[in-house]
């Protein structure tokens, strides 16, 4: 082994610098991926600014202003306002705040122990080990995970917290299953064989040798995710088994809204469209990170 | 291995995760806090009576004495007493399931021909503009959720354009055809009654639509690339070298194989529809039986909520078992494996 400082180092580090540079250059040649990047960029900051850059504060919880009822889309209000009288652009822009808050939390429980479950299921192939843990995936996968979600949110009370436990006791299995295949298709390659003919152990395996494989196909997956859970978690609180009413959430603000059409359309199409406008954006993002990672 | 074998070994792994599923689900409905007896029976119930219902229903008992009750029963069909319906659960289902069937299969129907369409378009034209519309769509189709493509059309061609009814599954003052089969438009061409399933087929674009339209784009992407990489193939380069001629190349020998991985993609959506039903039957006042599980969920019902999630999985279990023994007949290679011709 080199030193740390030795020649062999540098060069590999200025092999992994251009590697990076040359993924970069993929993802920002293609617009579609630059659009995603703009569009989650755009959904970030305003979620993560949302107190200072809204309009009407008042608006996001239980502020009354009938005078204000129903205005439609103007320069004052440029989403409207719903039948509170509360402007739907701020109510909106703190919803991001919501769904982000969503998906960050139950993404960051799921990810690294799903995907090391899926790592030791394929690392033992045909072992007990590997049957145990993908026969309990093929459970929580035998039904579209928002029937489960709803069912665990349902028999808890409705609130923004069980829908999140709801959501993150369902998704761990996607990524079990994704490392699991990504782990079988490397555990056979001469530098895993290796690591094991000089008798590394298991952790070394696992977290040195086989997850920097795997982690570019996880990566895309939690991107391409983001999306997804935040469409959960807008079905459960459409459906009334999520975040409650005043909660700017807004798959709430939807269902709130369509009582209304279709004399008011804009308190329902509006926080619709701000669910499209997230999930578009993390799914150009995802696809351009998956074919920037993709064989270079 | 031959297809008796390959049948028996996919119809134990199907037991087997349904087995397990409705430990998990039963397991979820019952760490609940809260008493199902006194939700069943209302606060003003007298304590003896409460006390009488939880032995009815053996929640006196340990929980995996429970399970293996309702496990009996459930195999003699019977799933328990919904505290919505107070009927059997077994019954509700049956009863609402049929409307979300015809919702399920006029979306699988649209969404084969749409995807398909699409994507053979597309891959025959790669590059040019069919390809780019269906880029296009494919990008639409994925990040609209079909409950926003429901409230879109139902605005749209409901309200706006009152083209289309915009709840139910027929008009007021149409009576519904007799029940046999239980899928209104085709009792209706059963019993010769033409204006109901003119009636129903109206009712039914809508919500077909929108849940037809969240699969569409990813199945059409699929379907073009595999149709540009059969195209390069040698088989299909050298047939057009013979002159033979496009359509017949289309329809005798490129669709096939270049179908397979749709329809394994296409199987897996159509089960999944099943939880978009759950939305747009709610936004179109779709009397089926996700409504019916919305209802259930939203009352606390545990017995409904145990028999909807069940009920779910075993039509997500038969749907791929379909699927995949449909795949594995279009699939020469697998199809000779078992010995078949």
């Amino acid at each position: 082994m080199a030193e740390k400082d030795g020649i062999l180092w540098k060069l590999l580090g200025r092999e992994r610098k251009e590697i990076y540079r040359r993924r970069w250059y993929k993802f920002k040649s293609n617009p579609l991926s630059v659009l995603g990047l703009g569009i989650v960029a755009t959904v970030v900051f305003s979620a993560i600014l949302a107190p200072y850059i809204i309009p009407y504060p008042e608006s996001v919880g239980l502020y009354m202003n009938f005078t204000e009822a129903f205005q439609p889309p103007s320069l004052k209000h440029p989403f409207g306002t719903d039948g509170y009288g509360r402007d739907i652009f701020s109510r909106t822009i703190y919803g991001f705040r919501y769904s982000l808050l969503l998906a960050t939390v139950v993404l960051s429980i799921v990810v690294v122990p799903g995907t090391i479950l899926g790592m030791i299921a394929g690392y033992y192939r045909d072992t007990k080990i590997e049957t145990a843990i993908m026969r309990l995936t093929d459970i929580f996968l035998g039904v579209p995970p928002l029937i489960l979600a709803l069912a665990v949110a349902s028999v808890l009370s409705p609130n923004l917290i069980n829908s999140m436990f709801a959501i993150t006791l369902m998704w761990w299995p996607w990524y079990t299953r994704l490392a699991y295949s990504s782990t079988s298709a490397v555990v056979n390659e001469p530098f895993v064989k290796a690591a094991q003919l000089i008798g590394s152990g298991l952790k070394h395996i696992l977290f040195k040798e086989i997850a920097p494989n795997i982690m570019g196909s996880i990566l895309t997956k939690v991107t391409l995710d983001v999306g997804w859970v935040i469409l959960i978690g807008a079905s459960l609180s459409f459906l009334g088994l999520g975040a409650q009413p005043p909660t700017p959430d807004l798959g709430t603000m939807v269902a709130e809204g369509a009582k209304y059409l279709p004399y008011y359309w804009w308190p329902t199409i509006f926080p619709a469209m701000a669910i499209v406008y997230i999930i578009l954006g993390f799914n150009l993002l995802g696809d351009g990170i998956r074919d920037a990672l993709s064989s270079d | 291995m031959s297809w008796g074998k390959y049948l028996a070994k996919r119809i134990v792994s199907l037991a087997f995760v349904l087995l397990g599923l409705s430990i998990l689900i039963f397991t979820i409905s019952r760490v609940l806090p809260g008493d199902p007896a006194r939700l069943a029976l209302g606060p003003r119930a007298s304590e003896e009576a409460v006390e009488a219902l939880r032995k009815q229903l053996h929640l006196d008992q340990p929980y995996p004495i429970q399970y293996l009750y309702w496990l009996k029963d459930a195999l003699s069909g019977k799933l328990g007493q919904s505290l919505y319906t107070y009927r059997d659960v077994s019954q509700d289902i049956r009863e609402f399931f049929p409307a979300t069937l015809e919702l399920v299969l006029y979306a699988a129907i649209f969404n084969t021909i749409g995807a398909i369409t699409l994507g053979v378009l597309a891959g025959r034209h790669a590059g040019k503009w069919p390809d780019h519309i269906t880029r296009i769509l494919s990008y639409v189709s994925v990040a609209v959720p079909s409950f926003v493509f429901a409230i879109f059309f139902q605005l749209l061609f409901s309200y706006y354009f009152s083209i289309l009814p915009s709840y139910g599954r027929l008009s007021d003052g149409v009576a519904p055809p007799p029940t046999i089969t239980g899928l209104i438009t085709i009792d209706s061409l059963i019993t010769g009654n033409l204006n109901t399933f003119v009636d129903a087929l109206k009712h039914l674009i809508l919500p077909s639509l929108s849940l037809a339209l969240g699969m569409m784009g990813q199945e059409a992407r699929i379907t073009r690339s595999s149709i540009v990489e059969n195209s390069r193939k040698d088989f299909i380069v050298n047939m057009e070298s013979h002159g033979i001629s496009e359509k017949k190349i289309m329809f005798k020998y490129l669709l096939k194989p270049s179908l397979i991985p749709t329809i394994s993609v296409m199987g897996l959506d159509i089960a999944g529809t099943l939880a978009n039903a759950f939305l747009v039957e709610t936004i179109f006042n779709w009397p089926g039986f996700s409504k019916y599980g919305v209802n259930v969920m939203l009352r606390k019902d545990l017995n409904g909520i145990v028999g909807v999630v069940m009920m779910v999985g075993l039509t997500f279990a038969v749907i791929n078992l379909i699927v995949d023994i449909f795949v594995a007949y279009l699939d020469p290679r697998i199809r000779y494996s078992m010995g078949g011709k």
